[in-house]
């Protein structure tokens, strides 16, 4: 399992820990999602900030697990690399996910986090 | 003829003043002398084998000294390629070879793969549309999107069946403007 999930408020945070998702794991990835998500939060959030490679098996197995979640849980993403954004932006994939900087940003995004204090 | 002085000592300056620029010019530019004139792997064509494939191929174009976006298109682009090699020309055959050959020129890295698998269907390289997104959720592409990333970022790509291989070169053009500026 290269996956850590926590759950904050009603968000489900997904962190990886692998350098990379590829062909070599895209069907672990894939399984390894449905796991970490299953019975959790409506919204999650996967934060890929430690991928720096993705290749079209890796896309294919993101797009797989936001499918497998849906209707139930909506998958957004996060902190995406140079690289990684670049074959969401080709492939205009990054048209389909919500697209967060990073996790924080993510959980800002929510609205009921810390932007009524600042 | 009052240049003449200046005229003499400009010739006699002037020649090693040239070689001088001409070395800096040589030597700047031009990456350390560890640039091998060809790079070539040949490795088991599995997802595990393109990894490490990938990984040797990097480590020895690190003398370009490539900025990581070039260093992404540049995996992007042979990943693409040899693992439809493995999914596709070698779906029938797991102790299948792949042999990558790359050569580093002005205009870009130029790469040749080469395989004893089923050919490309009806002999052609595919087109590699953009997988189409205007659908429902469920019906959204897991795949489709190699040739597409294949030929968004190479360039001169050419396909030929001799005697039982499959033969796929391309340039993967690179611009250094950090080395020409140096």
């Amino acid at each position: 399992m290269q996956l850590q999930a926590k759950t904050h408020d009603d968000t489900l945070i997904v962190t990886t820990l692998m350098p990379r998702i590829d062909a070599v794991i895209a069907i672990e990835f894939k399984d390894d999602m449905r796991s970490v998500c299953d019975g959790g939060p409506s919204r999650v959030v996967l934060d890929m900030s430690t991928v720096d490679f993705l290749d079209s098996s890796g896309l294919g197995a993101v797009v797989a697990a936001m499918k497998l979640l849906a209707p139930a849980q909506k998958l957004e993403l996060a902190g995406l690399s140079l690289n990684v954004e670049k074959v969401f932006r080709l492939t205009r994939m990054d048209s389909i996910f919500t697209i967060h900087a990073d996790a924080n940003a993510a959980m800002a995004d929510t609205g009921d986090n810390l932007a009524n204090a600042s | 003829m009052p240049q003449w002085p200046t005229r003499a000592i400009t010739l006699q300056m002037h020649p090693e003043h040239l070689i001088a620029l001409i070395n800096k010019a040589k030597i700047l530019p031009q990456p350390p002398k560890t640039n091998p004139d060809k790079i070539q792997f040949t490795f088991t064509a599995s997802p595990k084998g393109v990894r490490k494939a990938l990984a040797d191929t990097l480590a020895a174009l690190q003398f370009m000294q490539l900025p990581a976006e070039e260093t992404g298109t540049v995996e992007l682009v042979l990943a693409e390629v040899m693992n439809n090699v493995v999914e596709h020309a070698y779906a029938d055959n797991p102790d299948g070879l792949i042999k990558l050959q790359i050569i580093s020129t002005d205009d870009g890295l130029h790469c040749k793969v080469t395989d004893s698998g089923n050919p490309m269907p009806k002999g052609v390289a595919p087109i590699g549309n953009r997988a189409l997104l205007d659908c429902d959720l469920n019906d959204l592409p897991e795949g489709g999107f190699g040739w597409f990333l294949i030929r968004d970022s190479a360039r001169d790509l050419e396909y030929s069946r001799q005697a039982g291989q499959n033969i796929l070169s391309f340039r993967i053009a690179l611009n250094q403007p950090e080395l020409l500026e140096n």
